[in-house]
């Protein structure tokens, strides 16, 4: 078996991305911080929606959020409205394994800018940042 | 050395334990994080290994409530499709099937062939981690940091 190492995976160090990934599973935590510091993109890692509520309750902002949606504490979906709620502007991808048409719904309607089923990849990472405008696909 | 690593992994890739997830893990490795996948791999068993005891417990006293093991599979599934363990996979999805039909029996039956993949997906990687280690770094499949 062969696999071409994809070298073309670009570096978006100088545009100074700041991201927050907000997973519960700690393989999905290390997986999505990976993918993250492959791209260069800052990024820290919290556990359920009510840290990632709490750390821009604390002034902590960032260009864009990883949210997964089944968590326990606080769910994507609730993290998400009480984030908009509180004015917080920043874009929202939402992640997840569930890809029931009507859960997808609820979850975007709570104030997502864009959708991915898990797993992320590199390539589904990138799909993500073109849509919220951080990159451009060639 | 590195030929019979690159075989060991092909043949886990052939027999269905592993699919192309697996693959995209790999490409995250760099010199910074050599070892990038089997700290993954070491954190996903970890992992596994308490949601199959949390689930052992569940089943054990008998009552089967099915939205929780169904919540506890949804986890397991999820780690496992990161991963890529293809079989692990296929045996949460059987199982969460078997919750949405209120089928004990089955959800028994699933649950111990699941067991019996997670531990044979567990030496295999024990086994090829171990030969990767000694066969030292790839260095054309590197990537530089």
């Amino acid at each position: 078996m062969t696999r071409d190492i994809a070298e073309d995976v670009p570096n978006l160090a100088e545009s100074k991305l700041t991201a927050l990934v907000v997973d519960d599973n700690f393989v999905n935590q290390s997986i999505h911080h990976k993918l993250l510091d492959r791209l260069g993109i800052q990024n820290d890692v919290v556990c359920n929606g009510k840290e990632a509520v709490d750390v821009h309750c604390s002034g902590r902002n960032y260009d864009f959020i990883l949210m997964d949606m089944d968590m326990p504490v606080m769910n994507g979906i609730q993290a998400t409205k009480t984030l908009r709620e509180m004015g917080i502007e920043c874009k929202i991808a939402g992640v997840t394994t569930r890809a029931d048409e009507g859960e997808k719904k609820e979850f975007m309607e709570a104030g997502l800018n864009d959708f991915q089923e898990k797993p992320l990849t590199i390539s589904k990472l990138l799909s993500i940042l073109h849509k919220l405008n951080f990159y451009v696909q060639t | 050395m590195q030929r019979q690593v690159a075989l060991v992994k092909q043949s886990l890739f052939d027999q269905g334990y592993l699919d192309e997830q697996f693959m995209e893990l790999e490409d995250l490795q760099d010199d910074a994080n050599p070892n990038f996948v089997e700290e993954v791999a070491t954190l996903y068993f970890k992992d596994s290994a308490r949601l199959i005891n949390n689930i052992d417990q569940a089943l054990e006293r008998g009552s089967f409530d099915f939205n929780r093991l169904d919540s506890y599979m949804h986890q397991f599934k999820g780690s496992s499709t990161s991963i890529g363990a293809s079989k692990v996979k296929t045996e949460c999805t059987m199982f969460r099937e078997y919750c949405r039909a209120g089928n004990a029996e089955g959800c028994l039956r699933t649950f111990q062939q699941l067991k019996k993949e997670h531990a044979t997906l567990r030496k295999k990687l024990e086994h090829y981690f171990q030969m990767a280690r000694q066969a030292g770094p790839k260095e054309t499949a590197r990537r530089p940091k």
